[in-house]
């Protein structure tokens, strides 16, 4: 289907299934439930999770595939976003103009930073597209935002104001990004029993524009480019000595990747219309990173797993704080439940880095192909089990077994 | 005059003359051998052929065209290829896809992004790719992941990916090192086979006299940098300058 092998259609089938059903998904514990601060369907952080998949798989196709690791993506990022705001300031609400301009500023932007950042290779190109990634945020925080020509609005971050031209405003359209009049943050609620399910259009055209990357990425995946681009990965030396330059084709996906990386921050934008320079800042750079290993890095899920896991650790393990630890300690006697709490706590609310630090490390130790090796490895020990226990049933057997 | 003319090349490393004065013509459809002791400037000779060092002095030209100041990459569209010491193949790609590689170079090296090209191409690369494939003795392994074959196969796939570009002249640096016998001789009767079946050159740098005086035509021998004489195998043997600068000193 869409020209892609039975495997990888299935795989677009299940990522499209879990992104159109993730408010309903994500919300598995009813509202009143103790348990209800570790559901995730609310539009704010489903948003999140879709876009930095979005950007992780951008950066999947720089880093999974020619293996030039870059330490300034979320340049990119910022700099699509800066371009959003600018047109909502301009035409008018109107997330389509803002999502393509914001698209095409990080790629000319991206065209720039890997021309030179890519005459060098392994850790000196990092260290370039870190620096990079520093001086755009320097650009952004202080010396693009003075009184004669302020475009990015320094500390206070851009947004719009009311005296801002928005020439294609009209009267009847949301004061709010809006897709021909759908406002972003329009939600839709169902209430079912206990549960509450949010289906917000915000969410949804973020769904779509992910599906749309990651059909994207598969079909860079799997073409002679992608094939390519492995090569470069895999040896460098034998690429030049066949008669191929390598550097066009590490430049056209870290463009590629780049422009990923501007449609996320233009979706961010579109979503919420502010843009703050701390969106460029290393710290963020870094944080794809570990999105992708912790994914697993080449693979074509891993990143979107490895953004979902991250994101939803930031928001929820960081929200546990005494009083809930309390509350699920409360069936031990007192002197040990304090005493489970004062273990537990350093590594959730504010210390949820702490969490995801180890958990990081845990991963890259045990499984350095990230949690797709992890599903991967499952997989084939149950698949083993089932063997063992069913002797020679026939596959479609197999399945029926309780997975237990 | 030969497809291959070096003429005067001269290379220093510091202190270090790595290559004196260095002369040689490798004529065309033919296997030419270098050979000399360790040290001699085998490698260095092979890496200013394939613009990896550029020399002090002289002149290098491939077919009338100079290859000097080209890089690696401009130097194979002209028509040299290299076999490596240690085979350089792409361990984590297949087999076949190692071999679709030089395929899409092969045209014109140009950059491509060969996402949208038409169906047809794509079908011509991969019959190209099978058919080296088979050539080589290599079908039935074309799915595996290339860092997973053995060395004897490395080496062979990394002919096959040299091969299906259509070189004119092919550059093997000791293609036999570190094999075991019953390797070497396979790889022998690959190199025949390849000589028999298309207009290919061979330069070979060899330690091995056996694959030498299997399969060379012409045998230079080179010493401390500069080439000490330039002959047929036959007169290679018997020559007592050869003995005593090399021959001598690895049979006492």
């Amino acid at each position: 289907m869409l020209g892609l092998s039975s495997k990888d259609t299935a795989l677009l089938i299940i990522v499209a299934l879990l992104a159109l059903l993730a408010p309903v998904l994500l919300n598995p514990f009813p509202e009143a439930s103790a348990m209800a601060q570790f559901n995730a369907g609310y539009p704010d952080l489903m948003q999140r999770f879709v876009i930095y998949g979005i950007f992780a798989i951008g950066f999947n196709i720089l880093f999974g595939l020619t293996g030039y690791l870059s330490f300034g993506h979320a340049a990119f990022l910022g700099v699509g976003s800066y371009a959003a705001v600018w047109m909502f300031k301009l035409l008018s609400y109107n997330v389509v103009p803002a999502i393509l301009l914001s698209v095409v500023v990080a790629g000319l932007f991206s065209v720039l930073i890997g021309y030179i950042s890519l005459r060098r290779s392994g850790i000196y190109f990092s260290i370039l597209t870190l620096a990079f990634a520093q001086m755009s945020f320097a650009l952004a925080y202080s010396v693009l935002s003075n009184p004669k020509f302020n475009l990015t609005n320094g500390e206070t971050g851009l947004q719009v104001y009311t005296d801002d031209p928005q020439i294609f405003h009209r009267a009847g359209l949301p004061d709010l990004p809006h897709f021909f009049g759908l406002s972003m943050r329009s939600t839709y609620t169902v209430d079912m029993g206990g549960w509450s399910f949010d289906f917000n259009a915000g969410y949804y055209l973020c769904a779509i524009i992910l599906l749309v990357a990651f059909y994207m990425s598969i079909r860079i995946f799997n073409s002679p480019f992608g094939i390519m681009l492995r090569a470069i990965k895999s040896n460098q030396q034998r690429l030049n000595y066949t008669g191929l330059n390598s550097r066009p084709y590490t430049l056209a996906a870290f463009v590629i990747s780049g422009m990923y990386a501007g449609l996320a921050g233009g979706l961010l934008a579109a979503m919420d219309p502010l843009a703050g320079a701390e969106r460029m800042q290393w710290t963020a750079s870094g944080e794809v990173v570990l999105m992708t290993i912790l994914g697993g890095a080449g693979t074509l899920i891993g990143p979107i797993l490895g953004a979902g896991f991250i994101k939803y650790f930031e928001n929820i393990f960081s929200k546990i704080n005494d009083n809930v630890l309390h509350q699920w300690f409360s069936f031990m006697p007192d002197g040990a439940e304090d005493f489970l709490v004062a273990i537990v706590h350093p590594f959730v609310g504010k210390g949820w880095h702490l969490t995801l630090g180890i958990l990081f490390m845990l991963v890259v130790i045990f499984l350095p192909g990230g949690l797709v090796e992890g599903g991967q490895r499952i997989g084939r020990f149950v698949f083993r089990r089932n063997n063992r226990k069913g002797g020679g049933l026939e596959p479609d057997a197999k399945a029926k077994q309780p997975a237990e | 005059m030969g497809i291959l003319e070096v003429k005067g090349v001269g290379k220093r490393f510091g202190g270090l003359q790595a290559l004196g004065n260095v002369n040689l013509s490798v004529a065309e459809n033919t296997v030419h051998a270098i050979i000399g002791p360790n040290g001699a400037g085998k490698s260095t000779l092979l890496n200013c052929l394939v613009g990896k060092l550029i020399p002090d002095t002289g002149s290098v030209t491939f077919q009338g065209e100079s290859v000097l100041g080209r890089k690696p990459h401009e130097i194979n569209q002209m028509g040299i290829s290299r076999v490596f010491q240690t085979p350089e193949i792409f361990g984590d790609l297949t087999v076949f896809e190692n071999v679709m590689i030089p395929c899409f170079a092969k045209r014109d090296g140009a950059f491509r992004m060969h996402a949208y090209e038409s169906v047809k191409d794509e079908v011509e690369i991969r019959e190209k790719a099978r058919l080296i494939l088979d050539d080589v003795n290599m079908l039935e392994k074309r799915d595996m992941i290339a860092a997973s074959l053995s060395r004897g196969d490395k080496r062979r796939l990394e002919m096959a990916m040299c091969l299906v570009q259509e070189p004119k002249l092919l550059l093997l640096d000791e293609p036999t090192a570190g094999m075991a016998r019953a390797d070497t001789n396979n790889t022998i009767d690959l190199l025949k086979h390849i000589k028999a079946t298309r207009d290919i050159t061979m330069a070979i740098i060899e330690h091995d006299m056996h694959v030498v005086f299997s399969l060379a035509e012409r045998i230079t021998v080179l010493a401390q940098g500069t080439p000490l004489v330039e002959d047929t195998p036959e007169n290679i043997k018997g020559h007592p300058k050869v003995k005593e600068a090399y021959l001598g000193e690895t049979q006492a």
